[in-house]
């Protein structure tokens, strides 16, 4: 306890929670009170209504959520396949291999997404790999943004691992497949997941680079609410956010629920 | 490789399928992009986009105002989120668990929600400007900030101040407690135990959390984009404008290159800060 006395202590608490309420609860606060409001222009909403998630819940909206549901996924796969494929690869090179291939690996972090989106969509314009106008452009621009955090946090949990298992499975004559199948990526299955549940919720949220390149047929959630606020339906566009927030939630929690069980096994 | 007369053979062959897939989805449309902006629509080779994006004084503008957003903002965030850190971990209060794990959450959320809802709390129909004319009388509100830079600073702020916040708090918590204890008991103060004590302490946090935010304020995208402001243009909305509205893919790709140069660059030394601290 850094300050003794109550009154002060008090006062620290009140400047706290004076900057933390209005910058970080209010604006998650007033998005999911609008996406019930019809009108809001005093200090509180007016006129309860449940028809933006009517709106949102159907035709174009449904379709850009499962869009991004799907994009999600399969981006979350691909980055998750890659990372921890090149996560185990490295584990296994000297010490200088390995830092470059971590650094080759996170660089897609550091590059801007926009600038990520540009690439893939001038790359795969043209041939000898035509995917532009095809839903296969948005699940690779998602892939690469997001395999450097598949491989971050693997490679971070591989170092962790307790190499006596492997040696015991090894000295009693398992191949390296059946080390990997039955004794590492099990005891890598809790950073796995973790890493699948960062993977999805960034992928959800994506509109830098998806904004370059999506095709018109295959827009994401994200693409729809910059459309439906740009066109001034701004409450239409935060039932579709609560939209978007509740599916990250549900799949992150749902995500975590496996990685406990997997953790107590 | 300085393991002796015999390293691990197939180890560098496991690594190949991963780089060559990366190699094909991700430096190949870099290196391709480099390739665009020496080449303009009018054919052959040359660095006349460079000249020519060099001299506009939209670039120089977009490259301005997205230099003192991103350090403005990062410096906000570390004055913030400082305070806030050591609040929750040295003077923490019922539900201070609750709030740590709350910004867990937060980060898990796109960055663009929150400049939706400052539209609501500022916008010119906003909350904000509606308690004005409503209290006043007046036919509109004062606030007019969010189509400006400051709102944008005020967006980037709120959402990356938790990117500090993490490694602030997970350094804090190697703080031996017993520390401020005594220096408590010696007669320091806590702006001196703060000072003295814990700002040492947490200086490798701050520098990675700091660098790392900065880097994330120069790409940020979405917050620009959804303040709809036509004044305020930062080098990804400039990337943005120019290959999708104005299909000038050459000019595009210059501004790619300065910006993933300057990011790079960032992202290099928080890698280098960020290795130093967590050594």
């Amino acid at each position: 306890m850094l300050v003794h006395s109550r009154k002060a202590r008090w006062a620290v608490w009140t400047a706290f929670l004076v900057l933390f309420l209005p910058l970080f609860a209010l604006p998650l606060l007033v998005v999911l009170a609008s996406s019930f409001a019809t009108n809001w222009s005093g200090a509180l909403p007016s006129g309860f209504t449940t028809g933006h998630y009517a709106a949102a819940t159907r035709g174009e909206s449904l379709h850009a959520l499962t869009t991004s549901l799907v994009t999600a996924v399969t981006a979350s796969l691909l980055a998750l396949l890659v990372g921890t494929w090149a996560a185990l690869a490295g584990h296994a090179l000297g010490r200088r291999a390995r830092r470059m291939l971590d650094t080759l690996f996170v660089l897609p972090v550091a590059v801007p997404s926009v600038v990520v989106g540009l690439a893939v969509l001038v790359a795969f314009s043209q041939p000898p790999v035509l995917l532009n106008g095809t839903r296969w452009i948005v699940f690779l621009a998602h892939a690469v943004l997001v395999t450097a955090f598949a491989h971050q946090s693997v490679s971070a949990a591989i170092v962790r691992l307790d190499p006596a298992y492997e040696q015991a499975a090894a000295s009693l004559g398992a191949r390296p497949a059946t080390v990997l199948w039955r004794v590492r990526l099990p005891l890598l299955l809790p950073s796995l997941t973790a890493a699948a549940g960062l993977c999805f919720a960034l992928s959800m949220g994506e509109l830098s680079a998806t904004m370059m390149l999506y095709p018109p047929d295959w827009t994401p959630l994200p693409v729809q609410i910059y459309a439906a606020t740009d066109r001034g339906s701004l409450f239409t566009g935060s039932a579709l956010a609560v939209v978007l927030m509740t599916a990250t939630v549900l799949v992150l929690t749902a995500v975590s629920r496996i990685r406990t069980r997997a953790s107590y096994r | 490789m300085s393991r002796g007369a015999r390293p691990r053979s197939t180890a560098p062959l496991w690594a190949l399928p991963p780089v060559a897939v990366l190699g094909l989805v991700f430096l190949y449309p870099l290196a391709l992009v480099v390739r665009q902006s020496f080449r303009p629509d009018t054919g052959g080779t040359s660095v006349e986009a460079y000249a020519h994006v060099f001299a506009s004084p939209a670039f120089r503008d977009a490259l301005g105002t997205s230099v003192w957003l991103a350090v403005g903002s990062t410096a906000g965030c570390l004055v913030l989120g400082f305070a806030l850190a050591l609040v929750i971990a040295f003077i923490p209060f019922p539900g201070a668990k609750a709030v740590a794990r709350f910004i867990d959450v937060f980060l898990s959320f796109p960055s663009f929600l929150i400049t939706l809802a400052l539209l609501f709390l500022y916008g010119t129909v906003g909350i904000a400007n509606g308690l004005w004319t409503g209290a006043t009388g007046a036919a509109e509100g004062p606030f007019r900030f969010l189509t400006t830079p400051w709102g944008v600073l005020l967006a980037e702020v709120t959402y990356f101040t938790p990117f500090v916040m993490r490694p602030l708090l997970a350094a804090f918590s190697g703080i031996d407690t017993r520390q401020l204890e005594v220096a408590s008991s010696l007669g320091a103060r806590p702006a001196r135990i703060v000072r003295q004590v814990i700002l040492p302490e947490s200086l490798p946090a701050l520098a990675a959390g700091g660098s790392l935010v900065l880097v994330l304020c120069l790409n940020e995208f979405g917050i620009v984009l959804f303040t709809g402001a036509k004044g305020v243009t930062t080098l990804p909305m400039l990337v943005y404008s120019k290959a999708i509205l104005e299909s000038d893919y050459p000019g595009a790709c210059v501004v790619a290159v300065v910006n993933v140069l300057i990011s790079v660059g960032l992202y290099g030394l928080y890698r280098v800060v960020s290795r130093r601290a967590g050594a």
